[in-house]
């Protein structure tokens, strides 16, 4: 923070000055305590209640019931848990290499990089529904590249990827790679940008070939990048419900089901809102304290 | 740089480069070859072009309201994410005050809020305020969901403006607002294309909360009517395509138009936060 050395004309200094921050960040408070930290704490009181609008003679106190009955009598909370951390780090731990790979790629000098850059930045703007509406087409058995590849006598007719209980979360992971990828080319790529060329040049001189560079300047450079674009996007990962809700509506038989999707199938369908909400008061649980363990553990922010 | 090239062929280059291309392109170009090919064609070339999907979808399917409202929406909520981000990140970026660590990490902690866990408290909220089924529900909680990262991202970019360069224009008689005015804002120009059309692209994107709040066809947006040809029993192949491109043409306009900004953007705020 700079020292204020001169001040704006005809402005008490003191006076008014101190009250002008709280002005400027009062429209965000307002947002963050209406909309998000009160929700939060509505979610918190819901999950004690018994609380749904289409039996409204059940609805009281609940106290823990809810807990209760997600832990020992809900296997579906278990399965679409399991499956959710299964989604997460299949689709981060592949996201993250190809991305870095990509990044790696796109920031060599050659020609046409500008025009290649944009083409696979691209599908990070496009939304989760259009990503399915895109690969249905591309997955089903009509329509699809299989049907030309089995026109060409490459494979057999009838590969429906999407409705094979084997091949559905291949076929949904390859979709969202498609389209999550290119967050962490972008990410890495602008932190690629700011390693000093004199360290590559300086190494090079002492010997250095690409791979020891690479481990020893890029990667400890990116660090910090790496530990959060990884850590957001586990996040966003988890809470992500376009893609599957679309793709694969949970299926088959809750294989492809994340904890985020069957609460909005609970909110949706059965207006269950207390269970719903006991579930969500997990679901943030568990998301705090991972993002916790995981920054702590990674020792973020904290130079090498 | 020379002695470094020399050590990456370019077939080192070009090979991965070209198989990511072809894995990022074919389903954009599936996409365009069913939305511009006539219905019962096989070709693998939109040849001869039609546009009798794009008629069905605009006209039969709702489309031209969807993307109106879908329109309305993400400006709105561009310009309210924009404004109130810009007023907080100034604040964050220029003065010292108490709470300011507070509210820094408020905004930090905003990030592992779930959108989709908080549909229901959400959807009580807007029901009080009588905004379901209303498109302000929709801008209020685009808003509310892109201002943290927008926040943090302008106050990154202001901090890299010298303050000195303010403080010279209060000397010469300016008012601390017209210095802001005069000085900040034309250099702050990268960042806000690059906030504003994160705010747009969301918004434009965003499918669960216009799927949850709102019920009434007339207002649905682009992403739930998209949606609601996947649904369909018999899915017309050609229309959920042109629908596609409907949904990818906006956005692909504005990718276009700020993807140089994006690298920059992303350097200058949103990791080094």
């Amino acid at each position: 923070m700079a020292v204020v050395s001169a001040r704006p004309p005809g402005s008490r200094p003191r006076r008014r000055g101190r009250w002008t921050p709280y002005a400027l960040i009062a429209p965000s408070v307002i947002a963050m305590l209406g909309f998000l930290v009160y929700p939060m704490g509505s979610v918190i009181y819901y999950s004690l209640q018994h609380y749904n609008v289409t039996k409204p003679w059940d609805n009281g106190f609940a106290g823990l019931e809810n807990f209760a009955r997600l832990l020992f009598d809900d296997p579906i909370f278990w399965q679409s848990l399991g499956f959710s951390l299964k989604w997460v780090v299949v689709q981060v731990v592949l996201q993250f290499l190809l991305g870095l790979a990509l990044a790696l790629i796109v920031n060599e000098s050659f020609v046409g990089r500008a025009i290649s850059r944009a083409l696979v930045f691209s599908p990070w703007a496009v939304s989760g529904v259009l990503t399915t509406a895109i690969w249905v087409l591309l997955y089903n058995p009509f329509t699809g590249i299989s049907r030309y590849l089995a026109d060409l006598g490459l494979m057999d007719y009838g590969a429906a990827p999407l409705a094979n209980p084997g091949t559905v979360f291949w076929a949904a992971v390859v979709a969202e790679l498609w389209r999550g990828v290119p967050f962490f080319a972008i990410l890495l790529l602008a932190d690629l940008q700011s390693v000093s060329k004199d360290l590559y040049e300086a190494a090079a001189v002492d010997g250095a070939g690409r791979t020891r560079r690479f481990f020893h300047i890029t990667l400890p450079h990116l660090r910090d990048a790496i530990i959060l674009s990884t850590l957001l996007r586990s996040v966003w990962e988890f809470n992500n419900v376009d893609l599957l809700y679309t793709l694969t509506g949970g299926g088959p038989a809750h294989q492809t089901t994340t904890l985020p999707l069957y609460v909005a199938a609970l909110a949706a369908q059965s207006h269950d809102f207390g269970y719903a909400t006991a579930l969500t008061t997990v679901a943030f649980l568990i998301l705090t304290f991972f993002s916790i363990a995981y920054l702590r553990l990674s020792k973020f922010g904290v130079k090498a | 740089m020379s002695g470094r090239r020399s050590r990456v062929s370019r077939w080192q280059i070009y090979v991965p480069l070209a198989l990511y291309l072809l894995f990022t392109l074919v389903p954009f170009y599936w996409m365009l070859v069913f939305a511009f090919r006539p219905a019962g064609s096989t070709a693998v070339f939109p040849w001869p072009v039609t546009f009798e999907h794009f008629a069905t979808v605009w006209n039969g399917m709702g489309f031209a309201v969807f993307f109106r409202n879908s329109l309305m929406v993400g400006v709105a909520s561009l310009i309210t994410t924009t404004v109130v981000a810009l007023a907080g990140g100034y604040a964050l970026a220029r003065y010292a005050f108490r709470g300011k660590g507070a509210f820094m990490v408020g905004m930090l902690c905003t990030q592992f809020i779930p959108g989709a866990l908080m549909i229901i408290p959400l959807f009580e909220i807007f029901r009080t305020l009588g905004l379901t089924n209303s498109l302000w529900s929709l801008v209020v909680a685009e808003t509310v969901f892109q201002l943290p990262l927008s926040l943090i991202l302008i106050s990154g970019f202001i901090r890299n403006i010298p303050y000195e360069l303010e403080q010279a224009a209060w000397v010469d008689g300016c008012s601390r607002l017209r210095g802001f005015l005069a000085i900040v804002l034309p250099l702050l120009r990268p960042a806000l294309v690059a906030v504003g059309s994160f705010a747009f692209i969301h918004s434009w994107n965003n499918f669960l909360f216009a799927l949850m709040f709102i019920n009434d066809q007339e207002k649905f947006t682009v992403p739930v009517g998209l949606a609601y040809n996947l649904g369909e029993n018999s899915v017309d192949f050609g229309a959920l395509a042109a629908g596609g491109v409907v949904a990818a043409l906006p956005v692909v306009v504005v990718f276009a138009f700020i993807q140089r900004y994006l690298v920059q953007g992303m350097s200058a705020g949103a990791v080094k936060g």
